[in-house]
């Protein structure tokens, strides 16, 4: 609709997307036209919520009375120590309630969707947290909920699961594909399709069609603004580095968004190397994958020859996904952000190491955040200093943990 | 005049609507979906949709997702969906033939170099389900050069303010997905096309044709009574997958022969209304 005027000057990373929903040639509208005109509703009630000054400060009383923030950010002094080289802070947003960053967006999500008078929420999920939080604002509101996640994640992830039937949700196991969050999505976009009138689709993470990518980011960047204002109270100066793990590429986008401008922080994005990038079992699409069109958005995907997505595989259900959020996908074109990869293998000791040090159990989502500071950290002076984003708390994966460690509970 | 053009006045001189079957290319595997699609035109069909397979097709119900899997499992690729039109050619240069599909395959493929083939081998239109106008640029230009009619769908949502938009670059015929759904689950009712049809054609001057929930002879009939032309897609592939089901995932002997005979009762549906248009 109406282009958004710059909101942070002419030359600014940050003023993205276009008219179009596009990060460069990233992003768009590729939804079947039953979707488009609601789309354009979502677009225009989000921006009508921008501009209406009651908003952001509803949104900001849940955040502080409801979801704990700010979340504190945490030197982690003892893990410095061990690894010998650069300080080491970490963002806390596996202390919000629910345990990750998801709720962030979730938050904001349900208040639009109250503001466009939907009377039901669905939504995907893949680790199951963006699940819980969308059942946990949905109770909250007063809201039915529906939930699809991948069979196989329904499996990995039962805490979560029955923590969302707890909350009053509906959660449909999706068995198409490999059931994991790409089929989810598809199974989302398709009860969408058939129940457009009523219904609002809260997406978890930086992908979709337009705006999701901005909207969800807008939402998530207060972990940013939160960390940077932090650490210039702690160190009084910008950070060196901003690290943070990437499936769909949300708690990546909300920790870097707010330093796109500032060219002195490098930003590294971790993307999950499974058993290996040379394998065809892993989920790095920036790494390995090539642009493509799926769920909305051009971006990044891991597909064949053909043009057929493959299954993206990672120990971490939140990971397990062949896409990436469309802005991941410009910020690594023009270089703006670094992509690395983490195995399950270095994920799985990260955590180990997180845990036993800190005594932070970390999702194993940010365990892959972790695992590439563990490589990098030693080799930095002491005087720099990492933020690395611990997104979500590892409850969920002590299961899965166990079983990788050979432990029978 | 495009085939598609050609064959829609043809119709309208005899003063009836248009039957359109859809074959998934290479569902079950590659002799089946090539027999039915030869079959169809002597079964009744007036035009053929052919569906292009692909890993996610996000508007389509279980019925269509699984023959895509079919396909792929059995090899397809866009390349050798391409070169069943040009087998059907062969035989056939008059009944229009339609690919219906994702974008990703497309880009995969180049889409210079996909219109430029589609041409080539005979592909007179193409509807793409995930590429709506606001992103129609990306293939419009190459469409039109190679002369392939892009077909648009219009959907229950699509309101008065957004059909110019929507049909602005549409040519050939639009597409009315008659449900707000997937594909092979609900069924428009009477009023509701009665309804639709009208308000698209104040805005064009293009042949409608009803798709999605139209399944039985009588359903294809209705259809007609309010459009130009019936497409019936997951009706027939039901047909082949409880064939695969009963016969250790293989087809039977006479599952082409059973397919046809159903494209021909749909016919002689669609053949007992006069048009409205």
């Amino acid at each position: 609709m109406n282009a958004p005027s710059p909101r942070f000057g002419a030359n600014s990373l940050r003023n993205g997307p276009d008219a179009r929903g596009r990060f460069g040639e990233f992003g768009g509208r590729f939804v079947a036209e039953t979707l488009m005109p609601l789309i354009l509703e979502v677009e225009a009630a989000y921006n009508a919520a921008v501009a209406d000054p009651a908003f952001q400060p509803e949104l900001d009383r849940y955040l502080k009375d409801y979801v704990g923030r700010p979340s504190p950010l945490w030197f982690a002094q003892r893990l410095t120590d061990r690894l010998g080289g650069a300080k080491i802070y970490f963002k806390r947003d596996e202390l919000n309630h629910t345990g990750a960053h998801k709720i962030n967006s979730c938050m904001g999500q349900i208040l639009l969707a109250k503001r466009m008078g939907k009377t039901r929420v669905i939504a995907e999920t893949g680790a199951g947290q963006h699940g819980v939080a969308t059942a946990t604002v949905c109770a909250l509101f007063g809201l039915p909920c529906t939930v699809y996640m991948g069979a196989v994640d329904v499996a990995r992830q039962a805490p979560n699961v029955f923590r969302m039937k707890l909350l009053g949700a509906e959660v449909i196991p999706v068995t198409s594909g490999a059931s994991t969050l790409k089929d989810a999505m598809n199974e989302a976009l398709r009860d969408w399709v058939a129940n457009v009138r009523d219904t609002f689709y809260i997406i978890g993470t930086v992908a979709g069609p337009h705006p999701y990518p901005m909207m969800v980011r807008d939402f998530q960047s207060v972990i940013g603004n939160e960390a940077k204002a932090q650490l210039h109270e702690a160190e009084g100066r910008l950070p060196d580095m901003c690290v943070a793990a990437i499936g769909g590429g949300s708690n990546a986008m909300g920790l870097f968004h707010p330093f796109l401008d500032d060219p002195s922080v490098r930003l590294i994005g971790v993307e999950a190397a499974g058993h290996g990038l040379d394998t065809f079992q892993h989920a790095a699409s920036l790494s390995r994958g090539r642009p493509g069109v799926l769920h909305g958005n051009r971006t990044y995907l891991l597909q064949n020859e053909d043009g057929q997505i493959q299954e993206a595989h990672s120990i971490s259900a939140g990971l397990d996904y062949p896409g990436i959020g469309p802005e991941h996908s410009w910020l690594h074109e023009i270089g703006r952000v670094e992509y690395e990869a983490a195995t399950d293998q270095e994920a799985l000791d990260a955590f180990q190491l997180c845990t036993r040090t800190e005594g932070i159990i970390p999702a194993l989502e940010p365990a892959h955040a972790l695992a590439h500071v563990a490589k990098i950290a030693p080799a930095m002076d002491r005087d720099k200093i990492i933020v690395m984003n611990l997104c979500g708390r590892g409850d969920k994966d002590i299961f899965t943990v166990a079983e990788a460690l050979g432990v029978k509970l | 005049m495009s085939r598609i053009a050609a064959r829609f006045a043809k119709l309208k001189a005899e003063g009836r609507g248009a039957l359109m079957p859809f074959v998934e290319a290479w569902d079950p595997d590659h002799a089946t979906s090539l027999a039915l699609l030869k079959g169809m035109p002597a079964a009744g069909a007036d035009l053929i949709e052919i569906g292009c397979p692909f890993t996610d097709p996000m508007a389509d119900g279980p019925t269509i997702q699984l023959a895509g899997r079919r396909a792929l499992d059995a090899g397809a690729s866009m390349k050798n969906t391409l070169a069943m039109v040009r087998d059907f050619r062969a035989d056939d240069t008059d009944t229009p033939i339609i690919l219906m599909g994702y974008l990703n395959p497309i880009l995969s493929y180049g889409v210079e170099r996909f219109c430029a083939d589609c041409a080539g081998f005979g592909v007179d239109g193409l509807i793409i389900v995930d590429l709506p106008s606001e992103e129609a640029d990306l293939v419009l230009p190459h469409a039109t050069a190679n002369g392939l009619d892009i077909i648009r769908l219009i959907a229950p949502t699509t309101d008065d303010a957004r059909l110019p938009l929507v049909l602005n670059g549409s040519s050939g015929f639009v597409y009315y997905v008659s449900i707000t759904g997937i594909t092979g689950t609900r069924t428009a009712s009477g009023d509701e096309l009665a309804d639709a049809i009208p308000r698209i054609r104040r805005f064009t001057d293009l042949p409608i044709a009803i798709g999605f929930g139209v399944r039985t002879a009588a359903q294809a009939a209705g259809a007609v009574t309010h459009a130009d032309g019936a497409v019936v897609a997951s009706a027939l592939i039901d047909i082949v997958k409880a064939d695969l089901d009963s016969n250790g995932g293989k087809p039977k002997p006479d599952t082409v022969a059973r397919v046809l005979a159903q494209v021909t009762a749909l016919a002689e549906g669609v053949r007992g209304v006069r048009s409205a248009a």
